[in-house]
């Protein structure tokens, strides 16, 4: 292998290696199972992996040497080792979405996601752990157990998407796939220490997502680094004619915004290398008085209250300070509406999901509760016994919030406030301001056990549950460590911008360096 | 029982399923009949992660079929989740549409008033929605079985207003609610097959009273006729309670065929709360103005305009033309017959006899049959033109049954042409004569009744060739 060890190697790395003969796809998948073990990936430690199969694996591995060897294109990932959050459909690994009425469930088709990945070279080495059906913001309400955070074990890695983002920041996989709901890539990025990016609603399709709450679920993918995040999202973002809700919008080289350069261009001399993953990793000049010039950056001061956690505020001045060092100007903005997002999300999210999670009813696949006298019986007793308390808590919620009688008081109104929600960011945008700097969460990482109230839990998602009602992309970077424990700052921007966020993304990243991660 | 105090207020809800190749959001196989379960996909089968993709032949369908009903199709319609716990409705919900339908304010006329005006029933909307499974409860003992073939097949409901007044009426809604979507191609209509469903909403009311009184749901009927017992039926109930000083309870109520009664459903309809909400899996329908106005303008004709047509094209009476316009294939079959052989009263003659006798035998559609129009055509010029008698006519069309051979041909072939050859039919004539000496002497004396029998007697010998007229006229000739 290369001298860097393999938990160093960035994805575009591994992917030039691998196409150009100096890494074998076998040894790659073989040394990120060794860092599974060597980091304690399973269930009596980290718990971050619900399934994988190492020979499989192997096996597929080999497929792709034979792939390199007749001369096809390999594609952006090849070679590259990728962890599935457990709610992606993949054929041969099960799809429990953390839950016991799933337990063993494999599926018999593939998400547009996983073909995309594999199209691209990519290898899917395991399942993660997660929040039963992504309910939650600590991967404590999986049916399998708490998954850990690696940077310390006594801690939570966030979630819903908790087991990805752990696998990255324990260095098993440079990037993983996760899925947002309202902040469930995010807020485990912040808590690993890693990149999480929520696109676009549309940007990626959910054919083969377990759906939550449609109308604001997003695959979102989470990276070592901002390049890993934009390798990924290139390789799986695009129409699919399998989801009508994916945009026909063009995708752009995100990479190339790590060239400081202000939109996509076709003509630059960099992009054929770019387009198809020949360059390992773009080049960008060391941050300077001019990386971020006429860029424009909104600090909403609704992100910012008093009762911020100081040291969270601190680090996220620091890289507003950045920015203005890099030649961007930052300018105080309101969205005043934000505040609504958490009591919105929580009647939309719970009324698609009492919807969604319907199917699960023991009469086709799942768990069946045994000899229960009649149908309805066998489904209150299938789903008693199949789902969790959080998930029972939502369902039940969200049948109530769309009750006769309650529909208008609840659900429309919620739909209501969500437009104007969406229409504060709109205005934003439309004022000139190319981004919006917030910190991810209001506080770092806590103890495993340490919120047992589901509101307080709730308000982990409040500043990003906003980009989820909005429908607008945002993600959420490593930006120092309050003691030993990391926080993210997010860089939001407008619909199908995720080429701004990169850039601005990308150039925070080198500009904090290593202090990103002290 | 004082029925005639009351009036019967009865609104349809008809659901029609679509005659699409492929499911509504899928791309499994829409058609009736497969090994269960043949016809599935993820999409069908609401396998988690799965979604549905409109089929827009289906909209386009549906379209066709709103316009035909005079509805105005929305610009913006939105699918609705509807929501409900069964087994054979794999998702939990069906995607239907609730208070944003695809189309709304169309009319049926049904018939005329006394002084000519138009009796119609007003269509409250037309909604685009998926049909559920199959439940199977007597094919194994303590289970039952589901096939969800028909999961995901597309449906429009039509909504009637409460306009119909009698069952009667209601039947004759729903035979020219059939016929329009028949002319207009857009589903099979067969109740037998469930292309075709009927809900009654019914109340009753004293004569004069303009509130609506309580409404039951009368479901399970499945036939035109059976609607019109079921109503009749709960319409005399309803009267009952109300005389006897009881009130109406909201239900849902099935009808039973074999005792003709209705009785409550099992399940109580009234308390499901279907927690309607916008489907987030689909985009709202945007149809744009040209499009519609493009499915408007390739609307095919409909029942009314082609009755007057026919009847004015070719002078028949409103009985007849009712009768060949019963089916657009007929109606199709008959134009067809009569433009070519220009003569409509004989086309309809031969039409509404023959063909229809021979299509009730074989039990065959039209569209199957072997004698093509251009075929019936000529054999009705043959008749016409006297190359061929009338009963020999009937004798060239069965065999065309059989064969599907041209008339002139299958005359020639059985030596049916008719004879009109004066010294042949004077040679028939004269041997009658002979060979029946006794009523040729009364015929001579001036029985002048006999000539029938005479003919009759020419006839029977020249196996049907003999030119009639020629006959007769040689008959009277010997008479002296």
């Amino acid at each position: 292998m290369s001298v860097k060890p393999y938990s160093d190697l960035r994805a575009a790395e591994i992917a030039v290696g691998v196409r150009a003969g100096q890494l074998s796809p076998v040894d790659v998948v073989q040394a990120s199972f060794d860092r599974a073990c060597e980091m304690g990936a399973g269930s009596d430690n980290l718990n971050i992996v619900l399934s994988a199969d190492d020979e499989a694996s192997i096996a597929e591995s080999k497929e792709l040497i034979t792939r390199r060897d007749t001369a096809t294109d390999l594609g952006l990932l090849a070679g590259v080792p990728v962890v599935l959050k457990d709610n992606i459909a993949t054929l041969g690994l099960p799809t429990t979405c953390g839950s016991r009425i799933l337990e063993g469930y494999v599926s018999p088709f593939e998400a547009t996601v996983v073909t995309r990945l594999r199209a691209h070279g990519a290898q899917v080495v395991a399942k993660t752990n997660m929040d039963e059906f992504a309910m939650g913001s600590s991967t404590e309400n999986s049916a399998y157990g708490p998954a850990r955070n690696p940077i310390d074990v006594r801690y939570v890695p966030g979630g819903s998407s908790g087991g990805s983002a752990a696998a990255v920041a324990a260095g098993i996989t440079p990037i993983a796939l996760g899925s947002e709901t309202g902040g469930s890539v995010r807020q485990p990025a912040a808590f690993c220490g890693v990149v999480g990016v929520k696109p676009t609603y549309g940007r990626v399709s959910r054919y083969g997502l377990v759906a939550f709450a449609s109308s604001l679920d997003q695959i979102g993918v989470l990276g070592r680094s901002v390049d890993d995040a934009a390798l990924a999202l290139e390789a799986i973002a695009g129409y699919d004619p399998r989801d009508s809700t994916s945009s026909e919008a063009e995708v752009p080289i995100y990479r190339m915004s790590a060239l400081g350069i202000p939109a996509p261009q076709a003509h630059h001399p960099d992009t054929e290398a770019l387009r198809v993953g020949r360059s390992a990793v773009p080049l960008p000049p060391p941050p300077h008085s001019r990386t971020l010039e006429g860029v424009v950056i909104g600090k909403p001061r609704e992100y910012f209250p008093d009762s911020l956690d100081p040291s969270v505020r601190e680090l996220c001045e620091r890289s507003l300070e950045r920015f203005r060092e890099m030649g961007a100007i930052v300018r105080e903005v309101s969205l005043a509406r934000s505040p609504l997002a958490i009591p919105v999300y929580y009647i939309i999210a719970p009324a698609e999901a009492s919807s969604n999670l319907a199917r699960f009813d023991g009469v086709r696949y799942g768990l069946r509760a045994p000899s229960v006298a009649g149908v309805r019986g066998m489904y209150e007793e299938t789903r008693s016994r199949g789902f969790g308390p959080e998930v029972t808590r939502r369902v039940l919620l969200g049948t109530y919030v769309l009750s006769a009688g309650y529909y208008d008081a609840y659900y429309r109104k919620a739909q209501a406030v969500r437009a104007l929600i969406a229409d504060d960011f709109r205005a934003v945008f439309a004022s000139g301001v190319n981004a919006i700097f917030t910190p991810t969460t209001p506080t770092p990482a806590f103890p495993i056990g340490a919120i047992s109230d589901p509101y307080e839990m709730y308000l982990n998602d409040i500043f990003t549950v906003t980009a989820n009602l909005a429908g607008v992309p945002a993600i959420s970077v490593p930006i120092g460590r309050v003691r030993h424990l990391p926080v993210g700052g997010q860089v939001i921007t407008t619909h199908f911008d995720e080429y701004t966020m990169f850039r601005i993304a990308y150039a925070l990243e080198a500009s904090l360096g290593r202090e990103a991660h002290q | 029982m004082s029925v005639s105090r009351y009036e019967m207020v009865v609104g349809l809800e008809v659901h029609v399923q679509l005659r699409t190749r492929t499911k509504a959001f899928c791309a499994c196989s829409a058609d009736f009949g497969a090994a269960p379960n043949v016809n599935t996909c993820p999409v069908c089968l609401a396998l988690p992660g799965a979604l549905p993709v409109l089929n827009e032949r289906a909209v386009e369908l549906a379209t066709r079929a709103a316009l035909g009903l005079g509805c105005t199709v929305n610009p913006v319609s939105v699918f609705a989740r509807k929501n409900y716990f069964y087994p054979d409705l794999p998702k939990g919900y069906q995607i239907s549409q609730f208070d944003q339908p695809l189309a709304t304010g169309g009319s049926v006329r049904i018939g005329d008033t006394d002084n000519g005006g138009d009796i119609s029933i007003g269509i409250t909307r037309v909604h685009m929605e998926e049909d559920a499974g199959k439940s199977i409860h007597d094919r194994y003992a303590g289970s039952t079985a589901i096939d969800l073939n028909r999961s995901g097949v597309p449906l429009i409901e039509i909504v009637s207003e409460p306009d119909i007044r009698s069952a009667a009426g209601a039947g004759a809604y729903l035979r020219i609610l059939k016929q329009i979507l028949q002319y207009l191609d857009v589903s099979d209509v067969s109740m037998e097959e469930g292309s075709l469903r009927v809900d009654a909403n019914i109340s009753v009311r004293r004569a004069g009273e303009p509130r609506l009184g309580t409404k039951t749901e009368v479901k399970n009927m499945n036939s035109f006729s059976a609607v019109e017992r079921a109503l009749e039926s709960e319409f005399a109930r309803q009267c009952s309670l109300l005389d006897s000083g009881g009130r109406v309870e909201q239900q849902t109520l099935l009808w039973d065929s074999a005792r003709e009664v209705v009785r409550p459903s099992r399940t109580k309809e009234g308390s499901h709360d279907y927690r309607y909400f916008p489907e987030p899996d689909l985009r709202p329908l945007l149809l744009d103005a040209q499009w519609i106005a493009r499915v408007r303008h390739e609307l095919p004709e409909l029942p009314d305009a082609r009755r007057k047509r026919l009847s004015l094209d070719f002078a028949l009476a409103p009985e007849e033309v009712e009768q060949l316009t019963s089916s657009p294939a007929i109606a199709e079959y008959f134009e067809a017959v009569a433009r070519a052989s220009g003569d409509g009263k004989g086309s309809y003659n031969w039409v509404m006899g023959e063909v229809m006798a021979a299509l009730r035998a074989s039990g065959q559609g039209v569209d199957a049959f072997r004698v093509r129009p251009a075929d019936l055509a000529q054999l009705l010029n043959l008749v016409r033109d006297g190359t061929i008698s009338h009963t020999a006519g009937k004798r060239v069309f069965a065999v065309m049954v059989e064969t599907g051979k041209p008339a002139a041909q299958v005359a020639a072939d059985e030596g049916l042409l008719q004879v009109g050859d004066s010294g042949v039919v004077a040679g028939w004539v004269d041997e009658v004569l002979l060979e029946h000496p006794e009523e040729a002497a009364r015929y001579r004396a001036g029985e002048k009744k006999l000539q029938g029998v005479l003919v009759g007697f020419v006839m029977r010998k020249s196996k049907g060739r003999a030119d009639p007229r020629l006959v007769n006229q040689l008959l009277a000739s010997r008479a002296g």
